[in-house]
């Protein structure tokens, strides 16, 4: 720590609460996982830098996750706190490349929560588990008072099967591996955002929640090589890039001439300054491929439904992690893993 | 998006930029006012499509950055009492103050909420009579007429739970107290497009450009903006001429919005006020006049905790990084002690700082 300098604008010295930032999937958190959190679990399969844990059991891989749902509004455009909970734990799975078999539902509610609206999500729980193909199979449901949770808190667990005889992870990327993207970004958070409170903008927008699993399936029964999956969550493409950066050890250059951005996304972009890069998604993918398989990966994407686009490549590996982009005018720029939560500026 | 694009066209702006290498013979430092104008020079790297002879440094434009200390502290002693909503911009939330940020002061169990307009803080007051709600009012002459009109507001609805925390800062009298700093690099300048589209290029601006003979371009913000703003300033300093001149003709009237002036006059008074990191600037502030003081949150809290503005500063260069003296490179603890989630000064959490810029987009002088 610094001593012997009087400041006046002083390093924090009270940086023992958690704040919100320590959840937004960016640098805060990454800090709070790794000195406070994966110290003490640590074990022979904890810390595998994925979505989801692979485990060998008798000669099978099972993969295993688990997922909380704390979103505010529940209800939103293109869908609810239930589908999210079901597609936010499939997704996870299938970014080992597993398919997902059952999933685990508990339930936090607050004393208060309207019964009609509970009863929306739970059908929405049962579409969603029927698209994603998994069975609830278990849960719990737990009230508390009211005032002491926000409605409705979500966790769901999920197991698949992994029949590859690879692994998929970051560790397995090579130099000039490219990088697929497998639609555009930013639906999910702005159509959030337009719901929050204070911010009645009326948009035409639905949130890109999905299940992923069938994208990735394509891939894996094609025999395409995948060599990293990673979908864009919290932390937005910034995030997911600069993990797999940080885990390979790779540099990473992508070009934001193929970069895939709604024309509502970006204007409410431009207008509460926030950066396209580190907007939540909940049904986009990066795939990380040989060079060699680029062009058929995206043929076979493009043909179940994505709009996927070659994002960039790996520059280099074991020499330092970083992302830059390549902008449209020319120039070139670092992504950065976000800090904090998403602001909007003063002006 | 209107008025974005088109303004971020790579073949106009790799014209202006072949423009500017052909007239510039000499070496020239300009300085961009805004913050805002900045982060679009860094996160595009406007910079890059400049010939070498040309020099861009950053000035005080961030309003978060120059926000005393002593007011921060305020706002989380105010944030932290009971029956107490503080409401603030998204930025301010993160700034470290003499102990704590705004957002550490929340986890602490404040009631702090982000808003996007003070109006919003206000239709607040209305909805929660039983509670003091207080606007933190931090800005530039762009935010001052619409923090004038929450308070108008708060008066015209005869609410007597709401106040406001104010900060306000004034762009003219900061330009020239760089120029009259003997460690003034600045040539040129390019003033912030939207604050003259507030308080309008006819008086202030015309004034120090021709006592000072320096040009000043009030410039936009996007890319194409900021080049064009550089070609206009170029082409003065290579005629040696020295006036203001309107790149954001688009946006900015030279008499400004009167209506927006009016409103400023009529609920604030020009004081002299204390920048952080640089000082105080004679007749640089605004503050909220005796008739309004009802909604001066200052006057309605006790005060308890000590001023601590005004601390010579030894670690954090930010004063001359916003004066335009020392660039982020050149501070020792910039990514290293100082980052994002340990600032030690304003501009490394601020979306309008110029650290926080050169953190996001730059990190070396590599890209």
């Amino acid at each position: 720590m610094l001593k012997n300098f009087e400041l006046s604008c002083p390093i924090e010295n009270n940086n023992d609460l958690i704040t919100l930032s320590h959840g937004s999937g960016g640098s805060q958190m990454h800090d709070l996982l790794s000195k406070t959190i994966y110290p003490f679990i640590k074990n022979k399969n904890s810390e595998q830098s994925n979505d989801a844990a692979v485990v060998e059991i008798n000669n099978s891989k099972l993969a295993f996750t688990t997922d909380s749902f704390v979103i505010s509004p529940l209800f939103f455009s293109g869908g609810d706190i239930g589908s999210l909970s079901v597609y936010g734990t499939v997704n996870d799975l299938a970014m080992v490349g597993a398919t997902p078999l059952f999933l685990s539902l508990a339930l936090i509610i607050e004393e208060g929560f309207s019964k009609e609206q509970l009863f929306k999500i739970m059908e929405s729980i049962k579409q969603a588990s029927k698209i994603a193909n998994v069975e609830v199979i278990t849960g719990d449901t737990k009230v508390v008072n009211k005032g002491k949770g926000d409605n409705l808190y979500i966790n769901t667990s999920g197991i698949g099967i992994v029949n590859l005889d690879y692994k998929i992870h970051p560790k397995n990327i090579s130099k000039d591996d490219v990088i697929i993207l497998s639609g555009d970004i930013g639906r999910h958070a702005i159509s959030i955002l337009a719901k929050r409170e204070g911010l009645d903008f009326e948009i035409d927008l639905e949130s890109d929640l999905q299940p992923l699993t069938k994208y990735v399936q394509s891939l894996i029964n094609a025999n395409i090589k995948i060599k990293c999956l990673r979908d864009i969550t919290r932390g937005g493409l910034a995030a997911a890039l600069n993990e797999i950066a940080l885990t390979a050890i790779a540099e990473i250059e992508i070009d934001e001439s193929n970069i895939l951005v709604n024309n509502t996304v970006f204007n409410l972009c431009e207008i509460l300054g926030l950066d396209i890069f580190h907007l939540a998604c909940e049904g986009r993918f990066l795939a990380v491929v040989p060079a060699d398989y680029a062009e058929e990966s995206l043929d076979i994407l493009n043909k179940v439904g994505c709009e996927a686009q070659v994002i960039g490549n790996i520059k280099s590996l074991g020499i330092s992690n970083s992302v830059v982009l390549k902008t449209k005018i020319g120039t070139r720029r670092i992504i950065d893993m976000p800090t904090g939560e998403l602001l909007p500026r003063i002006c | 998006m209107k008025y974005i694009t088109e303004y971020r066209n790579k073949d106009l702006l790799e014209i202006y930029s072949q423009k500017i290498k052909k007239i510039s013979r000499a070496n020239y430092t300009i300085m961009e006012v805004c913050g805002g104008q900045t982060h679009s020079i860094v996160k595009f790297g406007l910079d890059h499509l400049l010939p070498k002879n040309i020099e861009l440094i950053h000035g005080p434009g961030c309003p978060v950055c120059v926000t005393p200390i002593n007011k921060i502290d305020r706002a989380i002693e105010i944030s932290l009492l009971p029956n107490v909503i503080l409401c603030t911009f998204g930025d301010m939330i993160r700034v470290p103050g003499s102990n704590l940020s705004l957002q550490q002061a929340k986890a602490k169990g404040a009631n702090i909420k982000i808003v996007y307009s003070p109006l919003d803080a206000v239709n607040i007051a209305k909805l929660n009579p039983n509670s003091e709600v207080v606007f933190f009012g931090v800005g530039f002459e762009t935010t001052a007429p619409i923090n004038a009109l929450a308070i108008e507001q708060a008066k015209n609805f005869k609410l007597n739970n709401f106040s406001m925390l104010a900060s306000h800062v004034l762009v003219p009298p900061a330009i020239k107290a760089i120029l009259n700093s003997k460690q003034n690099r600045t040539q040129g300048f390019l003033a912030a497009g939207h604050v003259c589209t507030i308080m309008g290029i006819e008086s202030e601006y015309n004034i120090i450009s021709e006592q000072y003979k320096v040009p000043i371009i009030v410039t936009g913000f996007e890319p194409l903006d900021i080049i064009q703003g550089i070609y206009f300033c170029v082409r003065q300093l290579e005629s040696k001429e020295y006036k203001v001149e309107n790149q954001y003709s688009r946006a900015v009237k030279a008499s400004g919005n009167i209506q927006a002036k009016n409103l400023i006059s009529k609920i604030f008074k020009v004081v002299d006020q204390n920048w952080r990191g640089i000082g105080e600037i004679p007749n640089s502030g605004l503050a909220i006049k005796k008739e309004y003081q009802m909604f001066n949150a200052d006057y309605k809290f006790e005060h308890k905790i000590i001023d601590n503005a005004d601390k010579q500063n030894l670690v954090c260069i930010s004063g001359d990084i916003m004066q335009g003296i020392k660039k982020p490179f050149q501070c020792e603890n910039f990514g290293t002690k100082c980052n994002p989630l340990n600032p030690i000064g304003a501009p490394m959490v601020s979306s309008e700082g110029a650290c926080s810029a050169y953190y996001r987009y730059r990190k070396s002088d590599v890209c």
